[in-house]
């Protein structure tokens, strides 16, 4: 196997930024980017999911922004789809983003006291 | 670093010409204006396949094309779907709809395709290895290297039932192995990517889309056949496919892919790119292989074939780019699951360029089989403009002429030999109603005149005669000796001319004769149902 070997090690020498090409990915994050979400400090949120999924690697994560989700007093707004199951959580900031994909996505178990909705 | 989403911009030929440079730059402008650098990430890509209706971007991971675009309309995507997530409708590929779904796969143009030749084109940026390698890109050249001896390699591609996609559709796997087990030295290898057929631009394409894929089925053959030397031969025309191809080579060799001791094993091969000489006739092998040693592009005398005395005299396997690139795919999957896909003596996909009366013309590739139907009406998208179906041609200018009642058989090399035309290089030419089966012909033939190289006098002689007797016929001033001088000359030509240029030049016109009977009976008595050729040509004029 030394040539497929030395392939690996070529490849792993490369910097690539991780794909998002495919629509496959089982889990989704949408952010609330609606005029009240930006102003809220929706973006902030946002790069910081980013930041978070790219430390850990979690490759079956999309993340996707959506406009006003009509909540605008509670805003930024973070939606997490799990297979299909929507969670909704209000009043997100970066240290709660953060938590948010430990608890939810890594570990699995939503925090509640943040859930405004669920589907 | 981590994009949320990637927006492909297509940058094949097609969309250069339609300006999508400036797409390119607006976007990166207001990607810039919206601080999404970080966020988003911007890829050109080659072809992504619906020509007609380029300059086109697409943005995952949502799949959604948008078409048509001006720099005031990237404007708007980049705003509206990149910074709110939000579609805008009026830019979206013809066939989706906010409601039923704007995912790309969920259209019939990408839904009823099968990409293994084009896997990557419209999803890599062809200028980056790095991009190649990280699709899978490689990988089968190296575990190639480590399991499979040559020998195993051509049983693999012999198993498989690949079929040269050239035009002739010889087997591959066989040409190898008379190559294998030619005596001489050195052994070359010749990409053909000459691509002179008119109408048919997907060699082009595949280059300019995936240049490492065809690297690599370059390696694995050379590694087959036992070559060590690699030619492109790639229409001089052809700026940007030879442009990426060469920016390809020299990555590839800066890795260790190409060179000596490829991937550490005993393997030496290179690569080289020979910009065509401009002529029809470079595509044949042999003149190919005349016009790399610096003479005229004139065909050679078969046998000796090219893999017992091809290039300097030496064995030399000449292989259409399509065929290359199916390469690396047959020995990551292996033969059983290339002959699945298909038909039996067909096996695996085809690509195609749609041209003409079609909605959708561009870029497809499809099972072996499809019918000429789901094609035309279900990828294509159908006749535009209100009218109706007339006529295709398979195989590019040297195809039959199929009429409505062959709409429904399936296009396979046998199925379309058949019906007198042939896969050919995947030209697809659809027209509509409004055209003159006689005047089509005419313009078939005046190619071939133009194109004949003039070595054999069956080719030099036959192709002005009939176009003149096409001519006379469209003037409604052909007589009865005249159609059977046409059918006897095409018989002579077909069966004494010296390359496949003279020998299959009849055939639209002989498949016109036999599947347009009526309209030629028409002209024939000084009519023409169509365009009036007759008249407008100053001919004779109708008896009533
Ligand atoms: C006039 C003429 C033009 C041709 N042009 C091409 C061409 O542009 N590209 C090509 O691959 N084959 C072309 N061919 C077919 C080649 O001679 C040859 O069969 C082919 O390159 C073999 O590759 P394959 O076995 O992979 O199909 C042409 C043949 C003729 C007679």
């Amino acid at each position: 196997m030394k040539s497929l070997a030395g392939l690996r090690a070529i490849r792993e020498s490369m910097h690539q930024p991780s794909n998002r090409l495919n629509n496959e990915t089982t889990t989704r994050i949408m952010v609330g980017m609606g005029t009240c979400g930006i102003a809220a400090g929706a973006r902030t949120v946002l790069l910081t999911v980013m930041e978070e999924l790219a430390t850990r690697n979690l490759q079956h994560v999309a993340v996707a922004q959506t406009g006003c989700m009509g909540m605008c007093e509670k805003e930024p707004l973070v939606e997490i789809e799990v297979d299909g199951q929507k969670t909704t959580y209000a009043y997100i900031n970066a240290d709660k983003a953060r938590k948010i994909v430990l608890e939810h996505i890594v570990n699995g178990s939503p925090i509640t006291e943040w859930v405004v909705t669920k589907s | 670093m981590f994009y949320r989403s990637h927006v492909l911009v297509c940058t094949g030929s097609n969309c250069n010409i339609k300006g999508c440079q400036g797409i390119t730059e607006a976007l990166r402008r207001e990607l810039t204006r919206l601080s999404l650098e970080q966020e988003v990430r911007l890829v050109e890509t080659g072809c992504l396949g619906l020509c007609e209706h380029g300059p086109a971007l697409v943005v995952y991971p949502e799949g959604v094309m948008y078409v048509r675009l001006t720099a005031a309309d990237v404007a708007e995507v980049a705003e509206e779907h990149l910074l709110k997530g939000r579609l805008v409708p009026r830019l979206l590929q013809p066939t989706a709809t906010v409601d039923s779904g704007y995912s790309l796969n969920m259209s019939p143009f990408f839904s009823k395709q099968k990409r293994i030749v084009l896997k990557n084109c419209g999803l890599i940026n062809p200028d980056s290895i790095e991009d190649y390698v990280h699709a899978d890109g490689y990988i089968a050249l190296a575990t190639t290297l480590d399991t499979k001896t040559p020998t195993d390699v051509i049983d693999v591609i012999k198993k498989s039932g690949l079929r040269g996609r050239g035009g002739a559709g010889f087997p591959a796997g066989r040409k190898w192995e008379f190559t294998r087990w030619a005596t001489g030295s050195p052994k070359y290898l010749i990409c053909n990517a000459d691509e002179g057929e008119p109408g048919t631009f997907k060699d082009r394409l595949i280059l300019e889309g995936d240049p490492h894929l065809i690297l690599e089925g370059m390696i694995i053959a050379a590694y087959a056949i036992g070559a060590t030397k690699g030619i492109i031969y790639i229409r001089g025309e052809y700026d940007l496919s030879i442009r990426r191809m060469e920016h390809a080579i020299a990555e590839a060799r800066k890795l260790g892919l190409l060179g000596q001791n490829i991937l550490g094993s005993e393997l030496e091969f290179d690569v080289e790119v020979c910009a065509g000489a401009g002529a029809y006739v470079c595509g044949e092998e042999t003149a190919l292989i005349e016009s790399i040693e610096g003479n005229r592009g004139e065909p050679r005398f078969k046998p000796p074939y090219p893999a017992q005395q091809g290039l300097w005299g030496k064995p030399t396997c000449v292989n259409n780019v399509e065929t290359l690139a199916n390469i690396p795919a047959i020995l990551q999957h292996g033969a059983e699951w290339y002959q699945q896909i298909g038909t039996a003596n067909s096996p695996g996909t085809k690509v195609f360029t749609l041209t003409g009366n079609i909605i959708n013309s561009g870029l497809i590739e499809v099972p072996m089989g499809i019918t000429l139907r789901e094609v035309i009406y279900e990828i294509g998208g159908g006749i535009p403009e209100g009218r109706s179906f007339k006529m295709a041609q398979t195989g590019g200018t040297s195809g039959g002429c199929l009429a409505e009642e062959h709409l429904d058989i399936p296009m396979d090399y046998d199925s379309l030999a058949g019906h007198g035309s042939s896969l050919g290089s995947g030209a697809l030419l659809v027209m509509d109603d409004s055209h003159c089966i006689i005047d089509l012909t005419k313009c078939f033939l005046k190619f071939f005149v133009h194109e004949s190289c003039g070595q054999c006098t069956p080719c030099r002689e036959g192709t002005p005669a009939l176009y003149s007797i096409i001519d006379k016929l469209s003037r409604g001033l052909a007589t009865e000796s005249d159609m059977r001088l046409l059918k006897r000359l095409s018989r002579t030509m077909q069966s004494s001319s010296l390359c496949a240029l003279g020998q299959t030049a009849p055939v639209p016109v002989l498949s016109a004769l036999v599947h347009f009977n009526e309209e030629v009976e028409a002209h024939f008595k000084g009519d023409c149902p169509t365009c009036k050729c007759h008249t407008a040509r100053g001919g004779r004029q109708s008896a009533n």
